[in-house]
């Protein structure tokens, strides 16, 4: 195996250097001192500064982060509600047609979601804004949370919450007592999943929003088909470190978890 | 009683925000445009029943997109550019993933969560990286100027290799993390045993490696293939004019001329289109599923 390893070696560099250079290159041109973002004119914080004082993008940042905290949350608590109906509804009328409007949203182009959303909120008439992109959100992340949710449920060993039935829980106590401490990890990953899809969302947000309302993507969308900006790199930056961080918090949190449940258990065989 | 509940809520949620709009665009493709708004035709009318609102259905709409060459040519040339990215980013991602599931057993939590990080950035930010890198003064030409390859700039952005380039990169985890999976699972004995019965390395590798991930390439294929045939971001931000994807030619359709019927048309078609690949890729999943039983 180790023969293979220079191959080995060379493809994980070149790989990760194709996925990370173009955002590296990014975020050094965002400290450019230059308007031309192509050339190096010395260092300068000065579009982070433009960037504050640009209502515009602020406002729509504003909007982006309410949309997507309602609609992430909604769509957890429709989506872990959909994940146990799925999973332990057992059957019912209907069944196939669910776990298909479950799984369809996930394969849908987005601009097929969009455009069949705007068509019925003009068809009831209902104005567009933040409402009704936060209805358009939920209903697309409640899919990826409910996929997320069971495949927890799935693997989860089922006579614990018949145990605590049986010690006299009524149903909802054994889900809130049992089952939801059990899946939170699952729940707590689908919203932040629904929370970025829908802060990244550029196509279903254009189609059901309306002239009052203009999230993020939209914004830089519009100024990005202009061209390359600073502005619009400083934008990039604070959005990348926020996400890096995100994803490596995140990850650490989940090793020391494993890491204590796994001294738990050990614990538990000791005694 | 309370069972009851827990199926209706987001039984019709769906049912209200996904079906019944979906419906809606399949009766507006059958519609004619009108001046009035709502720009289409017929209205639903209670009073005149549902058998005269069917009467006045028709599928003009589908025939206009047969006889303009831009829908076709649309259609087509989507296709080709989901096949053609589809399989350079199995190129790029297969080596990845190989290299990442050779790699010391220490370092693959490290290596998938630098998969998993630019999947969580915006997807719109990392199409956007590009257009500085490819532009006629961006870094690519600089570069490759500097080191003497060329003498005047490559036109690449705005073209169809721009578009190339933009898919693979960001779909290139959607083909690495089950190829990964996949490859993680194989046991390394086999191509031993494989080489210690003849074979050359590169025989190996094609005889039992890859057969043995097929279920990895084809899951990734048709997670890269499926978004990518209603793409519009991508074609929109480094595509020329001459670059035509359906997601793209529904959305002028809709944002440009406004012509209601004729975009939920483009919609119903491209679905269609999917709906092969779609249910291929959900019997590859039962399989895979199957045999992990």
């Amino acid at each position: 195996m180790n023969r293979m390893s220079w191959f080995n070696a060379v493809s994980l560099t070149l790989g990760f250097a194709f996925l990370y250079i173009p955002m590296v290159i990014l975020v050094i041109f965002s400290f450019n001192e230059s308007k031309l973002v192509t050339v190096w004119a010395g260092f300068s914080t000065k579009w982070y500064g433009e960037l504050l004082q640009n209502e515009a993008f602020l406002n729509a940042a504003w909007v982006t982060i309410k949309v997507a905290v309602f609609s992430s949350t909604m769509a957890t608590v429709l989506g872990t509600i959909a994940a146990y109906v799925l999973v332990r509804g057992g059957r019912f009328m209907g069944r196939t047609l669910f776990s298909g409007m479950i799984y369809a949203p996930l394969v849908m182009p987005e601009v097929i979601t969009g455009l069949s959303l705007l068509l019925l909120f003009i068809g009831i008439g209902l104005d567009r804004g933040v409402f009704t992109i936060v209805l358009a959100h939920t209903t697309f992340s409640m899919c990826y949370v409910s996929v997320v949710v069971s495949s927890r449920l799935v693997t989860f060993d089922r006579s614990l919450e018949e145990a605590a039935l049986d010690l006299g829980c009524s149903a909802s106590e054994a889900f809130r007592l049992v089952t939801l401490p059990i899946i939170a990890p699952a729940v707590i990953s689908g919203w932040l999943l629904a929370f970025t899809l829908s802060l990244d969302d550029l196509v279903i947000a254009s189609f059901t929003s309306g002239p009052s309302a203009t999230t993020l993507p939209i914004k830089i969308f519009s100024a990005v088909r202009l061209g390359v900006s600073p502005e619009i790199n400083a934008l990039s930056t604070i959005m990348i470190s926020i996400v890096t961080v995100g994803v490596i918090t995140a990850s650490l949190v989940t090793k020391h978890q494993v890491a204590r449940q796994k001294r738990e258990e050990q614990a538990a065989v000791r005694t | 009683m309370r069972r009851f509940v827990l199926i209706a809520i987001p039984y019709v949620w769906l049912l209200a925000l996904f079906l019944v709009p979906f419906a809606i665009v399949l009766k507006i493709s059958l519609s004619d445009a009108a001046v009035a708004r709502p720009p289409y035709f017929p209205q639903f009318d209670w009073a005149e029943g549902i058998a005269a609102f069917i009467a006045e259905l028709d599928f003009e709409n589908f025939v206009w997109l047969t006889e303009d060459d831009l829908y076709w040519k649309a259609y087509l040339s989507s296709l080709k550019i989901a096949v053609v990215s589809t399989f350079f980013t199995l190129l790029a991602g297969y080596p990845i993933a190989y290299g990442m599931a050779r790699a010391p057993e220490e370092w693959r939590p490290t290596l998938m969560m630098l998969v998993i990080l630019p999947f969580w950035t915006s997807f719109l930010i990392r199409v956007y990286a590009w257009m500085g890198i490819l532009s006629n003064e961006g870094f690519l030409n600089q570069f490759l100027m500097w080191i003497g390859v060329i003498s005047e700039p490559l036109t690449i952005l705005n073209t169809n290799s721009a578009v190339y380039i933009g898919i693979v990169y960001t779909y290139l985890p959607f083909m690495i993390l089950p190829v990964y999976s996949a490859l993680e699972r194989l046991d390394g004995s086999l191509i031993e045993a494989a080489e210690d019965l003849g074979c050359s390395r590169l025989t190996a590798f094609w005889l039992v490696t890859v057969p043995l991930s097929k279920t990895g390439i084809i899951a990734g294929s048709f997670l890269v293939f499926i978004p990518v045939l209603g793409e519009f971001v991508i074609p929109s931000l480094l595509g020329g004019s001459d670059t035509l994807m359906i997601g793209k030619v529904l959305w002028e359709e809709f944002f440009s001329n406004r012509d209601w019927p004729v975009a939920s048309a483009v919609a119903v078609v491209l679905l269609l289109l999917l709906v092969i690949p779609i249910v291929l890729f959900q019997r590859n999943q039962q399989k895979q599923q199957e045999a992990e039983q």
